[in-house]
């Protein structure tokens, strides 16, 4: 299987090629099996790659494919490294991606872009899967740039919508910002150890020793970069808004895969952020406050998709948290819980929208369980998930998370349960509010109403599935299971190894584990009481707001406090460069010379008098002088 | 010693330094442009003289070679310019060069 690994990326590739240049001619039918068909056999190797290497004896592969680029001293191979890591992302990439697909020929199928939806969906597959193959910084950033662009295209796949290609614009804009980070991280790598293969840099790093400058710049730099992909404070505003997309775009691209990418970044790079704490700490200061940050925001949002993305932000925050107090593993681990139930919760809000004809907007819908009962479970069973309710899968990753942030430092761990409780009191509200209480839409909406067809249900159902059981590999040794995940990712965390462990009493972590329990539940009794039990109702946009609510309402208003800092002076500037650099001096300098060229030849021209004789004079006078000048 | 050695060689040169001069004159100073054609033969001819008696001197032919070529191009100079200078007279009526000022900024 390890020798088929090629045809991971190239299945998608050939999909966009074929569905991309031939979409229009062929039937919805075939695109949508193309689509979805190319990625199940992505799937299929990617599985059986994964039990090749949990059931071997070698754990890590480098295949290269042919010599890429080589001048002077570099030289860069295009080389796939398969490992447990890539290798479990290989599997949510193509699993997630492939119950998304399915779910897609539903959503879209009265979408006339139809077949430009699944070339594009393709696209971003292979250059997902290419940013966790590759085996160097290189391969890894084409990815980067791929599935960045690729989002950009997909949040603006309704371009007849301004504010949505806007979206789209913001989205790709901001993550440009994180890229020259990452581009500088890698040349930075390079200058620093010449090479940028994975395996010449860890092998290098590892003998430099703790607290090296150069290495946390580094770490520093790469982190940028993924705060950009993967919506960390202060590049994080990109991510509500890519909403504007369809919703399994949502749903792959900002929820499940391409947001995970800098937690793969710095999974994959962890020696260089072992070897750098104040990097881990600035690691673990961002992710909190992005959790923090987004939950808050998240309690007040009333657009569906909108508390979602907050959501996932807040859970990426986590990731971050968990990858700068050393717990790769935990880090890794909820990548992959996140990605069931986010991308559940993802697909059964388009569910919903799809039920409800378009409608976004939380305060006119309510009662829904009644219409689509199977979107109604599963995403309760999302929602339970992503509170952490034992035995869902996001009780072990946040569990995991929060263990090791407690041992690391008590005060983030408090912080992090007081996110988990504002997860846990929005996620119900949006819950309470959709599928609860009386329907607050209108006749047509209601008569409309109807559960999805089964293309949508059964990723769903099967995503439910997973939210449940997907714990299951990563059972904590408190509670007398076996962490299979840890064992699996081992050789790629071993030389991070020192930082990873957790010294915590079982009773600590039973303890732990009940207060996260008992927090998580007085947060859904309170969210049940005020939306459930008082069936309130968020306010409308043109009430009075309290001045915090108004706050939180208005997402602390960061867009505003970027567009005047940022935007605005931008804008002014490059106005001000348009005005006087371009429209003065280099338009003030070409036309210039212009001119002066054609007063110069009006000038010079009064010579040409028509006169033959003084032609002739000018003539002598002009060879005797030429003459003159070769004697002396 | 041959037939032009007789005369000495400062003698060639102011000959044709007078030759050439008259026609440089002519060339500035007349507006006839049949006279003014002339004098151009008679710079070219300066040159040829001049030309004919260094090569004698100095025993080398490839002075007279020279003349050969000068006197080819000024044979087909002159009937291309008698030509030119024939259909100007049938428009204009005059052999005059200052008539024709026509070609100017």
């Amino acid at each position: 299987m390890i020798k088929l690994v090629w045809l991971v990326p190239l299945l998608p590739l050939m999909g966009f090629i074929i569905i991309g240049l031939f979409g229009k001619k062929l039937s919805k039918g075939l695109v949508g099996t193309i689509g979805s068909g190319v990625i199940f056999g992505a799937l299929a190797i990617a599985v059986g790659i994964f039990f090749e290497l949990k059931n071997g004896v070698q754990k890590e592969y480098t295949i290269e494919l042919f010599n890429w680029i080589s001048a002077g001293k570099l030289s860069i191979p295009f080389s796939f490294l398969i490992d447990p890591l890539s290798s479990l992302f290989l599997l949510i990439i193509t699993g997630v991606g492939f119950l998304i697909h399915v779910y897609s020929v539903g959503y879209m199928s009265h979408d006339e872009g139809f077949s430009r939806f699944f070339a594009y969906l393709n696209l971003f597959i292979f250059f997902m899967l290419l940013l966790v193959m590759g085996s160097n910084y290189l391969i890894m950033f084409v990815g980067w740039e791929g599935v960045g662009l690729c989002s950009y295209l997909l949040i603006g796949f309704w371009f007849k919508n301004t504010a949505y290609n806007n979206a789209a614009k913001k989205a790709f804009i901001m993550n440009r910002v994180g890229d020259l980070g990452f581009l500088l991280g890698i040349i930075l790598i390079f200058v620093t150890f010449g090479s940028i293969g994975y395996h010449d840099v860890f092998e290098q790093a590892k003998n430099m020793g703790s607290g090296n400058t150069t290495i946390t710049i580094i770490a520093l730099l790469l982190f940028v970069g993924a705060m950009g992909k993967s919506a960390q404070l202060p590049l994080y505003t990109w991510l509500p808004d890519a909403m504007a997309g369809p919703t399994p775009v949502s749903a792959l691209i900002h929820a499940a895969t391409m947001v995970t990418a800098g937690i793969y970044m710095i999974a994959r790079s962890n020696i260089l952020y072992t070897l750098s704490p104040e990097a881990m700490n600035v690691v673990a200061i961002i992710g909190i406050c992005t959790a923090l940050f987004a939950a808050t925001i998240g309690l007040a949002q009333n657009d569906i998709k909108k508390v979602l993305a907050y959501s996932t932000v807040s859970q990426l925050g986590y990731m971050f948290l968990a990858l700068g107090v050393g717990a790769y593993t935990g880090a890794v681990f909820h990548v992959m819980t996140h990605a069931f139930f986010k991308a559940l919760l993802f697909l059964g809000a388009g569910s919903v929208i799809h039920a409800m004809g378009g409608e976004q907007d939380i305060r006119k819908m309510g009662g829904l369980k009644k219409y689509i009962s199977k979107t109604h479970i599963t995403f309760l069973i999302g929602t339970l998930a992503i509170a952490g309710c034992f035995p869902f899968s996001g009780f072990f990753s946040k569990d995991e998370i929060l263990a090791n942030v407690f041992a690391h430092n008590k005060l983030l761990w408090f912080f992090g349960i007081l996110g988990a409780a504002m997860t846990t009191f929005y996620m119900f509200r949006l819950y309470f509010l959709t599928f609860h209480g009386k329907f607050r839409g209108t006749h047509e909406q209601e008569h409309h109403l109807h559960e999805s067809p089964p293309s949508m249900t059964i990723p769903l159902i099967v995503l439910a599935v997973l939210s449940i059981v997907g714990g299951l590999v990563g059972i904590p040794a408190v509670l007398h299971g076996t962490h299979y995940l840890e064992e699996f990712l081992s050789p790629v965390f071993e030389a991070s190894s020192f930082r990873l462990v957790h010294h915590l009493s079982h009773q600590t972590e039973y303890i732990l584990m009940g207060v996260a329990t008992v927090v998580m539940i007085a947060a859904i009794y309170y969210a049940y009481t005020i939306y459930s039990k008082k069936n309130t109702i968020p306010v409308d946009e043109d009430e009075e707001l309290k001045p915090l609510h108004k706050l939180v309402y208005n997402k602390y208003w960061v867009d505003e406090i970027y567009e005047t800092l940022i935007t605005k002076p931008l804008n002014l500037l490059s106005e001000a460069f348009h005005k006087v650099i371009d429209n003065q001096l280099v338009d003030g300098i070409v036309n210039g010379v212009g001119s002066a060229v054609s007063w110069m030849s009006g000038t010079i021209r009064l010579a040409q008098t028509g006169n033959i004789g003084f032609y002739i004079f000018v003539m002598v006078i002009s060879i005797v002088l030429i003459l003159f000048t070769q004697l002396f | 010693m041959s037939a032009i050695q007789i005369v000495p060689i400062e003698w060639y040169l102011f000959l044709s330094i007078v030759l050439f001069t008259i026609g440089v004159a002519g060339v500035l100073l007349r507006r006839n442009a049949i006279i003014i054609f002339m004098s151009i033969e008679l710079m070219l001819n300066a040159v040829n003289l001049l030309l004919v008696a260094f090569s004698s001197y100095l025993s080398d032919s490839k002075g007279q070679v020279f003349v050969f070529f000068i006197m080819a191009v000024a044979a087909a100079e002159v009937a291309v310019g008698l030509a030119i200078l024939m259909m100007v007279y049938r428009n204009t009526k005059s052999s005059d060069i200052n008539i024709l000022n026509k070609l100017k900024w």
